[in-house]
């Protein structure tokens, strides 16, 4: 709980919904048509204000559940309106924020403007809810309203084939869902023949106590809708179609945004809700996330159209993510958490990027793009930047999570760091190589006549690319805000487990203390492994509260 | 009457006690039917549609009216039985008058556009319904299974009808015979059944067959469990559960939309109501025999409701399948015997009553003259044509599905809590698969009416495919434009307007009180789904105020 009283999160999550509202409201004939879409800026940028005041207002150095409001909402049910955020969730809402307003205006769309804003609208009130759900069902109730916007979106604006696109993407995910509900009614009804009481709120949910095979079950309940949303790799066959067909704006969204909600449920809902089951299936989660990881690169090397490349590029991504989650550890999950808004940011970059290649070739063909560097050199500056974040390189974000990734899996399991950092080699080669086809050698002509960014376009990456660089020279404060949060949950897998909470853990962790190493580029391998053991006396032991 | 039987010293027929507040709304819907009829052979001319609607509306307004004065008395009271123990006055019996009374309301304002659309005068059809729905108030009131079956025949015998009333359609005779000759038959294997547990228990009073069977354990049980057996099948014959549902696709294509709407809904409501008092606060000491059964009626329910419902071309038989998923669901409430399944099960009829009876409702609309357009076909562009119209269609069908915020979702939660409380997952899991493969073809729909006239969707030379990208329309001003330096002009060449598709029928007109019962149908599906408390409440009260035993 914090001093003040303003609802900020309820208000993160009604606002966009209530512009919706409005938006829809709005007749088509009596305005121009550019004025729905100035109201989903203005209502998504005003989001992104209370979003603003919600990081500044948030305390670092605790882990615990901030500004939380809870109201009972169906009594028989035992749902509430439970709302809160903590280090894991709070850069992702920011996130969320940021890329809305950027997403607007960046991708926008001819047909239809104010049937669009409503529905992208709906989507951000969606996922803000989702993020800072802190009661189940309300989760899942977010969890599922975000694919009815998102159907809407690829299905009436996307490309030819949309429709299969759509409908693959609604059915997927909707059946990974129909396991979750059943999951958490059941977490519902055992808490309630333990307690005798009837909720569906996080806290107390995660003190059921689970046998080995229930919670193996509903992890893989929980886990089946996870996945799928991700994607997680056996699950991932309805993402190239939906991200490809879908209209740039949606395709952003959905790859930037709610695959966290997938990553995102893991982290806050498997692990805490079954600690034991996510540390007995480790290894296979593990496993899938190397194959992801290695399986995208590769299958990203053979794709010939860029989006789809970005596609399997992102699944590769989410791969890692899903890796530094099951290393169970500090570093891990700090990474994995810093990784999901890294990403974020990466592939809404290079998303809104080839959709404007698009909007100015028809075309996003790698083998009919070639030379657009010396027409468009801004363009093409932009998304070098962009690349090499993807690949990793140092100075830039995707470096700090991966980093921070492949640290805490390789302490916790080593082999499967080591197959993961394969995957970040072939990144470099597809990702170089598709660079090098699109924008080197010599213009033809139809490439030559490519236009540059204009000054608007290049305001809306403006913020992205600060942000890139930002995160990678300087992640200090936002690590300072994730790791209490994510040292809190790995203390409470570890006591659920048994397993002895390493030292150092609790207050002062050492992912904070080494963040600022980040700088010094080369030496900050060994400067990690040094920081750990100063890190232990700084605390106490008595990790198992 | 008494003592001049009395005094002639014949076998006294002993009359028994009658509360008329606990028939009241039976009363007023059939006796308002009657004289409706009575009214309308008075005058010369035939009675005006008009005339009719009003009359049915406000017989069950004050139908309605009498039921809730009936919760109240409940409330204050507590359950009773009445009428030598054949009716049962309780939560449970007053949830399913309110339910059939706010039914008949809307099926009589949708009515009214139909009849004036199709130039039928009289008032048979709001007559017909009335009846109809008294039947299914005695069945949710029945505490007696010779009253069950009373009702479930005044139920039945007034919907054959109905089901023809389109006489000029082949297909309405079609289906009303087909529903007579299996309803008919339903109903035999019904009364045997009722027949066979007199036989097993010596009583068809359903406490007293409670109690029995709690004081006795019978050990050559076949004849109970063949009565048990055969009442099952009637109920599922009209509840049109599989493998007993057949009949429904049909008489749904066929029977006129407002008319399939009442069916689904009020036949629905009557036939649970019967089969939750009889089975769950009945036959509980013996839920280890029919349990699988209903059990397996659920699961094909749902599995073969929601799968079939994906290869359909109409509508109207789209929906006839899906009906059959929802039944699916609610027999998971029945399934688990608990007074939270009841709850559950009752939750979902009530909200299912307004998404089924709004859904046909806009169905009828855009059916049109003849009420024969409802291919999916007919439904593309709807959204252009009548944004309000197609904005409500897609609320309903979302609620229909199970969509987060809406009724529909909170009662697929209720009965999947109720089955998982009871440890059926596997159900839950099945049926929540099922939920999946019903919102695919629900949305299908709903994305159908917002795609424009000639687009196919998924065609591969789709015109808005590659334009949908353009970053300005032609008609935004040049300060607003983001990035179209350029590009505009080059845009405005492959941008074919929505509006230079030919239009291949203009609006359906929709008549004001089919609007005001579809604004009812939409409000109650959005406004409870976001502040659920209220009819949450409502249903578990009347399974509170349950007279067990």
């Amino acid at each position: 709980m914090t001093a003040t009283s303003f609802p900020y999160l309820t208000t993160l999550v009604l606002l966009p919904a209530v512009g919706a509202g409005v938006v829809a409201l709005i007749p088509r004939k009596t305005v121009a048509s550019w004025f729905h879409e100035a109201v989903g800026v203005a209502v998504t940028v005003l989001t992104l204000a209370v979003a603003a005041a919600v990081l500044f207002a948030f305390k670092s150095g605790t882990g615990a559940y901030q500004m939380v409001s809870t109201h009972v909402w169906a009594t028989g049910l035992g749902i509430h309106w439970s709302v809160g955020i903590d280090g894991i969730s709070l850069f992702l809402v920011v996130l969320t924020a940021v890329l809305f307003p950027l997403t607007m205006l960046g991708a926008r769309v001819r047909r239809d403007p104010r049937s669009f804003v409503a529905w992208v609208l709906l989507l951000e009130s969606a996922c803000m809810g989702s993020f800072v759900s802190l009661d189940l069902i309300l989760f899942f109730l977010f969890f599922e309203l975000t694919l009815v916007p998102s159907y809407f979106l690829i299905g009436g604006w996307g490309y030819a084939r949309r429709g299969y696109a759509a409908i693959k993407f609604f059915v997927y995910t909707f059946a990974g869902s129909a396991f979750l509900l059943v999951g958490i009614v059941s977490i519902a009804f055992i808490h309630k023949s333990q307690t005798g009481v009837l909720t569906f709120a996080l806290p107390p949910l995660m003190h059921t106590h689970l046998s080995g095979t229930e919670g193996v079950l509903l992890f893989l309940a929980f886990t089946a809708a996870f996945a799928v949303k991700a994607p997680i790799f056996p699950f991932h066959t309805w993402s190239p179609d939906a991200y490809s067909e879908s209209p740039t704006a949606a395709a952003i969204l959905l790859v930037a945004v709610m695959a966290k909600l997938g990553t995102y449920g893991i982290i806050r809902f498997d692990l805490n809700l079954f600690p034991q089951a996510s540390r007995t299936l480790a290894p296979v989660l593990l496993t899938l996330a190397v194959i992801g990881i290695t399986y995208g690169a590769l299958v990203a090397c053979a794709q010939r159209d860029l989006k789809r490349l970005l596609a399997y590029s992102s699944l590769a991504q989410i791969g890692f993510i899903a890796l530094g989650t099951f290393a169970l550890n500090s570093q891990g999950l700090s990474g994995g958490v810093l990784q999901m808004v890294n990403h974020g940011l990466v592939i809404a970059t290079l998303f809104i990027l080839v959709g404007w290649i698009y909007e100015r070739r028809k075309t996003w063909q790698i083998g009919s793009l070639k030379g657009l560097q010396s027409p468009a050199p801004v363009l093409a500056g932009v998304f070098t930047v962009a690349m090499l974040a993807s690949i990793g390189v140092p100075g830039l974000n995707g470096f700090v999570g991966e980093f921070l990734i492949l640290i805490g899996t390789f302490v916790a399991h080593r082999w499967w760091a080591v197959a993961a950092t394969a995957g970040v080699v072939i990144a470099a080669v597809y990702l170089l190589w598709g660079y090098q086809q699109v924008f080197h050698g010599e213009p033809a002509e139809v490439d030559s006549t490519t236009r540059d960014l204009s000054l608007n376009e290049r305001l809306i990456v403006a913020p992205l690319i600060v942000l890139i660089v930002l995160l990678g020279v300087f992640p200090k404060p936002v690590l300072d805000r994730i790791t209490p949060s994510v040292n809190r949950l790995v203390v409470h897998v570890d006591t659920v487990t048994h397993t002895p909470i390493p030292a150092g853990l609790r207050e002062r962790p050492l992912v904070a203390v080494k963040a600022p190493c980040m700088l010094n580029g080369v030496q900050v391998s060994c400067s990690v492994v040094d920081s750990a053991s100063p890190g232990a006396p700084a605390t106490t032991k008595g990790a198992s509260k | 009457m008494n003592a001049l039987l009395a005094a002639s010293a014949a076998p006294t027929i002993h009359v028994p006690h009658i509360d008329y507040l606990s028939i009241l709304p039976m009363l007023i819907m059939l006796g308002g039917a009657l004289l409706l009829m009575l009214v309308s052979s008075l005058f010369r001319r035939v009675m005006d549609a008009r005339a009719g609607t009003y009359a049915a509306a406000t017989v069950s307004l004050a139908a309605l009216v009498a039921a809730l004065v009936q919760w109240d008395h409940v409330a204050t009271h507590g359950p009773s039985v009445t009428i030598a123990g054949a009716i049962a006055f309780d939560g449970f019996d007053v949830f399913i008058q309110i339910t059939v009374s706010i039914a008949v309301l809307l099926t009589a304002l949708i009515g009214d556009g139909y009849l004036r659309r199709e130039g039928i005068d009289g008032p048979e059809y709001q007559v017909l319904a009335m009846v109809s729905a008294s039947g299914a108030m005695m069945m949710g009131a029945a505490n007696d299974l010779i009253v069950v079956f009373l009702g479930l025949e005044i139920l039945s015998i007034a919907l054959y009808v109905l089901a023809a009333f389109n006489h000029r359609r082949a297909e309405s005779g079609e289906a009303a015979l087909k529903y007579f000759v299996l309803g008919g038959f339903s109903s035999a294997v019904f009364l045997y059944g009722i027949a066979l547990t007199y036989g097993a228990t010596g009583t068809t009073n359903l406490p007293q067959i409670a109690d029995y069977l709690a004081r006795h354990v019978i050990v050559h049980n076949g004849v109970l469990l063949a009565g048990l057996g055969l009442l099952l099948v009637g109920f599922a014959f009209k509840i049109a559960a599989v493998p007993f549902h057949l009949w429904s696709p049909d008489v749904y294509e066929g029977s006129p939309s407002p008319i399939a709407g009442f069916m689904a809904a009020v036949a629905k409501a009557g036939a649970f109501a019967a089969l939750l008092r009889v089975f769950v606060t009945s036959f509980p000491t013996v839920q280890s025999d029919w349990r699988p059964v209903v059990w397996m009626l659920a699961l094909l329910s749902l599995v073969f409701g929601a799968v079939v419902a994906l290869t359909q071309r109409d509508v109207k038989r789209m929906m006839a399948y899906s009906s059959i998923n929802h039944v699916g669901f609610i027999l998971l409430g029945v399934e688990a015997v608990s007074a939270r399944g009841v709850s559950a099960s009752l939750y979902y009829l009530f909200t299912y009553t307004f998404l089924v009876i709004g859904t046909f409702a806009i169905i009828s609309v855009v059916a049109g003259p003849g009420d024969t357009r409802s291919k999916i076909t007919d439904y593309r562009g709807l959204a252009k044509r009548q944004p309000l119209l197609a904005l409500s269609f897609a609320v309903l069908l979302l609620g229909q599905a199970g969509a987060p915020f809406t009724t529909g979702f909170l009662a697929k939660l209720g009965v999947i809590e109720a089955s998982v409380a009871d440890q059926g997952y596997g159900l839950a899991v099945v049926a929540m698969a099922s939920a999946a493969v019903a919102a695919f073809f629900y949305l299908r729909l709903a994305v159908t009416m917002f795609s424009p006239v000639g687009d196919r969707g998924d065609a591969v030379d789709d015109t808005f495919g590659d334009d949908g990208q353009a970053p300005v329309g032609p008609a935004a001003p040049a300060g607003t434009a983001v990035s179209g330096d350029g590009v505009a002009d080059l845009q405005v060449l492959t941008d074919a307007p929505p509006s230079a598709e030919v239009e291949e029928r203009g609006a359906v007109p929709v008549p004001a009180l089919t609007a005001v019962a579809i604004g009812l149908c939409v409000g109650f599906t959005v406004v409870f789904g976001i502040i659920p408390g209220p009819i949450l409440n409502f249903a578990h009260q009347a399974t509170l105020l349950l007279l067990l035993r």
